[in-house]
């Protein structure tokens, strides 16, 4: 199936194509939804051939080291499990002004996070024009490769939401044909 | 009266590390390190295909992704008495140095400097001045007015942005910050410029690994990575002379920089040579193989005890039975089923036996891991000490420079002793970057030297046996010792633990109740405002803390650093 942005109401702010995008899965798949992130961005690819200028990183727990792929970025879309205090299973997307306040809280002098990595684009004049944050809350943290029930029945959604963006970002999307399954 | 000062969590990110210190009369008399996450990958991997766990031991943690790759394909290699062929260790070395690198200098500019630096102070600085102050101490051509200017107008311009809070260790202008500001201003301009260099070790991580975070190209029995010097989608003559060429840069850095820097601010704060020695037993493990079995190292390791360099024991294969004999983990003050004693990894458990804190009793996720049944520290300062009693000659001629660097600043002759110390982690970490620098050199030639005979193997084949197989491998990480124990039966993982090198440092009391070094460290450390502990946060990030590791939720909910203080004795658990 071919997606294109004909098919997709094109956001008006958004200039199209050649820019240069970072959609960016984090969180620790060892402990079930905290790694939902890892798993968006892994079914993403599984399902879906993006054409243009958009990186796909699993970027696991990492911190400092996501610098070099966020420096420069046009727009960083960061998969995510969230806590905003919401029932487990919301599905939360956040852009603009409300992503600053979002990364506030975040603040480590040890492990960089996230927040900080920002910062310190900020400092040398190379952070991402726009951030966009799509998570969901999580349910299950305890030790465990599985997502819990609910969270995984979520896993689509924020597929289809990272997708939308992209198409609103004037990207083009096309499905990839699942190999079929054995015939025995 | 003394006063009692939790500080969680300590490495700001959730819940990881808590410190607890009694105070009295200005000085900590009594500390609790309490790791506050359960780390449980020794559970997801039992019943696995032990080829595939170095996947997800790199996925402990966000920092140390790599070292955790690297312990688990050397500790199955080990149970299969597996040989990695040259092209593999040197390509794995060279990952391991330049990781290694990398994350020296982001410890040190960009998550503990600010324990010492004051950026706030440095807005004030005269950048004239400055630069004169720095080409007093080094020939950097990034020293000059220009670029101190450059610096100084960066910082105000994020300041008066109203962004500083992200960066709020939240101490300036506290009185324990001594540096004036022009050297606040240089030390904010090297922040800057380290966060390029750092990028450089980190593309050559990236450029062999095929990705970073987490390493993409290892296997039990060597590298995926394919040689051809003439190909452009192998590892070949263009990407190896790409890497050199990113090398000789880090290079510059390290020699006029990074060395420079920790000599001549570790000089300006030499009374804290005198605080945080803790445990001094220290232990390393050798790295770096230089042949397929692992008998031979590029970088010395051993057991150091009481602080004394002669009665250093060196280890000294990927078989040492002095090492392996050992190492055991207790569990007595850890939230973990116990009762049959400190226990060897392959008869490690991990079944958890959750209570509240108890002062005397449990009070860590962490096991305190011990060494011939004593605890001992590990880490770069470890490293340092034990290539030093070795004899190798890199370690104790950049040790020397540091030293005298420091001791001219400083107009006082500096000792080794020193080095048993807060500030002597950090000039320990320096020289290890330096040693590092001069080993990716060198390994670098011996790869290129290498594939030039027409050696181009970089793996090994091997079939699992049906009967029980146990293996370790060891790996000396940034934060230390690093070892991985795994039991295997007929190609399944049965047990498998990891004693990672903040168990070692952050371990609580152990059997016979000893502290853990960051406990002991913290006896004798001076705190002017328990308010704000800004000498325990020096302290315990001179070991660069590490929680294994790294959960990575984002909370919109308020998340500050508690600073809990009470008075307690006799007025025991009344808020202060």
């Amino acid at each position: 199936m071919h997606l294109g942005a004909e098919t997709y109401p094109r956001s008006t702010t958004d200039p199209v194509a050649g820019r240069s995008v970072l959609i960016l899965g984090l969180g620790n798949i060892l402990l079930q939804d905290e790694g939902v992130g890892v798993r968006v961005v892994e079914q993403l690819q599984r399902q879906y051939k993006i054409s243009g200028a958009v990186e796909v990183l699993d970027g696991g727990t990492a911190g400092m080291s996501l610098l070099e792929h966020i420096r420069n970025r046009d727009h960083l879309i960061v998969v995510d499990a969230v806590r905003t205090g919401q029932a487990p299973g919301t599905v939360i997307t956040l852009s603009g002004e409300e992503v600053p306040a979002f990364f506030q809280s975040r603040v480590s002098p040890h492990q960089m996070g996230l927040a900080d990595t920002l910062a310190v684009l900020d400092l040398m004049g190379e952070k991402p024009a726009e951030v966009t944050v799509i998570g969901v809350e999580p349910r299950d943290l305890d030790v465990g490769l599985e997502l819990s029930d609910l969270v995984s029945t979520r896993v689509d959604e924020l597929v289809i939401r990272l997708v939308g963006k992209l198409l609103s970002l004037g990207f083009e999307v096309d499905t990839v044909q699942q190999p079929r399954r054995g015939t025995a | 009266m003394t006063k009692r000062i939790t500080v969680d969590p300590m490495t700001r990110i959730e819940g990881h590390l808590r410190i607890d210190c009694e105070v009295d009369n200005g000085k900590v008399v009594k500390a609790w390190s309490s790791g506050q996450m359960w780390r449980g990958i020794e559970l997801i991997l039992q019943g696995r295909d032990p080829r595939d766990a170095w996947i997800f031991t790199q996925r402990i943690c966000g920092v140390c992704t790599t070292v955790h790759a690297i312990a688990s394909v050397r500790a199955v290699e080990n149970a299969l008495a597996l040989e990695v062929p040259l092209n593999a260790q040197y390509i794995r070395n060279m990952m391991v140095l330049a990781h290694g690198i990398h994350d020296h200098i982001v410890h040190f500019y960009h998550l503990s400097a600010l324990d010492w630096v004051d950026i706030v102070s440095a807005l004030k600085a005269n950048p004239r001045k400055t630069a004169q102050l720095a080409e007093s101490l080094s020939s950097w051509p990034l020293n000059s007015v220009h670029h101190m200017e450059q610096a100084q107008e960066k910082l105000k311009t994020f300041v008066s942005s109203g962004q500083l809070g992200v960066f709020a260790s939240g101490y300036w202008g506290h009185p324990a910050m001594k540096l004036s500001p022009e050297v606040n201003l240089l030390a904010t301009a090297h922040y800057l410029q380290a966060l390029e260099y750092q990028r450089k070790a980190n593309q050559i991580v990236t450029i062999l690994g095929s990705k970073t975070p987490h390493i993409q190209n290892l296997a039990v029995g060597g590298v995926t990575n394919a040689i051809n010097l003439d190909s452009q989608s192998a590892l070949g003559m263009e990407r190896l002379f790409y890497i050199k060429t990113l090398m000789d840069e880090l290079g510059d850095f390290i020699n006029n920089v990074y060395l420079v820097d920790v000599a001549a601010i570790g000089a300006m704060y030499a009374d804290w040579t005198k605080y945080g020695s803790g445990v001094t037993n220290y232990l390393s493990v050798p790295d770096l193989p230089l042949d397929t079995k692992g008998t031979k190292f590029e970088l010395p390791g051993g057991y150091i005890e009481s602080g004394d360099l002669s009665k250093f024991k060196p280890i000294t294969s990927y078989q040492d039975a002095y090492f392996q004999k050992g190492v055991k983990e207790s569990v007595k003050h850890a939230w973990y089923k116990g009762g049959k004693g400190a226990l060897h990894p392959y008869d490690g458990e991990t079944v958890p036996a959750y209570t509240d804190f108890q002062d005397d009793g449990k009070y860590s996720w962490v096991k305190a891991p011990t060494f011939y049944d004593k605890r001992a520290q590990v880490g770069p300062l470890a490293n340092v000490l034990c290539m030093v009693a070795a004899g190798h000659e890199p370690t104790t001629r950049y040790l020397n420079k540091v030293l005298a660097m420091a001791g001219k600043v400083a107009g006082a002759q500096i000792p080794v002793a020193a080095l048993h110390s807060t500030i002597g982690r950090h000039a320990a970490r320096a020289v290890r970057t330096a040693v590092f620098y001069e080993s990716l050199q060198n390994q670098w030639q011996l790869l290129v030297n290498n594939i030039a005979k027409g050696d181009v193997k970089t793996f090994n084949r091997f079939e699992f046996p049906k009967s029980e197989i146990r293996g370790f491998g060891f790996h000396e990480a940034p934060r230390g010792t690093l070892s991985h124990w795994t039991v295997i039966r007929d190609g399944k993982i049965v047990n498998y633990q990891a004693v990672v090198p903040s168990t070692w440092n952050a371990g609580p009391r152990d059997e016979n109740d000893t502290p853990g070094p960051y406990e002991a460290s913290l006896v004798g450390n001076p705190v002017a405002d328990p308010e704000k502990p800004l000498e325990v946060l020096r302290t315990i990030h001179s070991f660069d803390p590490c929680l294994a590791c790294a959960i990575h939720m984002v909370d919109t909910r308020n998340h500050k650093e508690i600073v809990k203080v009470q008075a307690i004795g006799s007025q025991c658990g009344v808020p202060f």
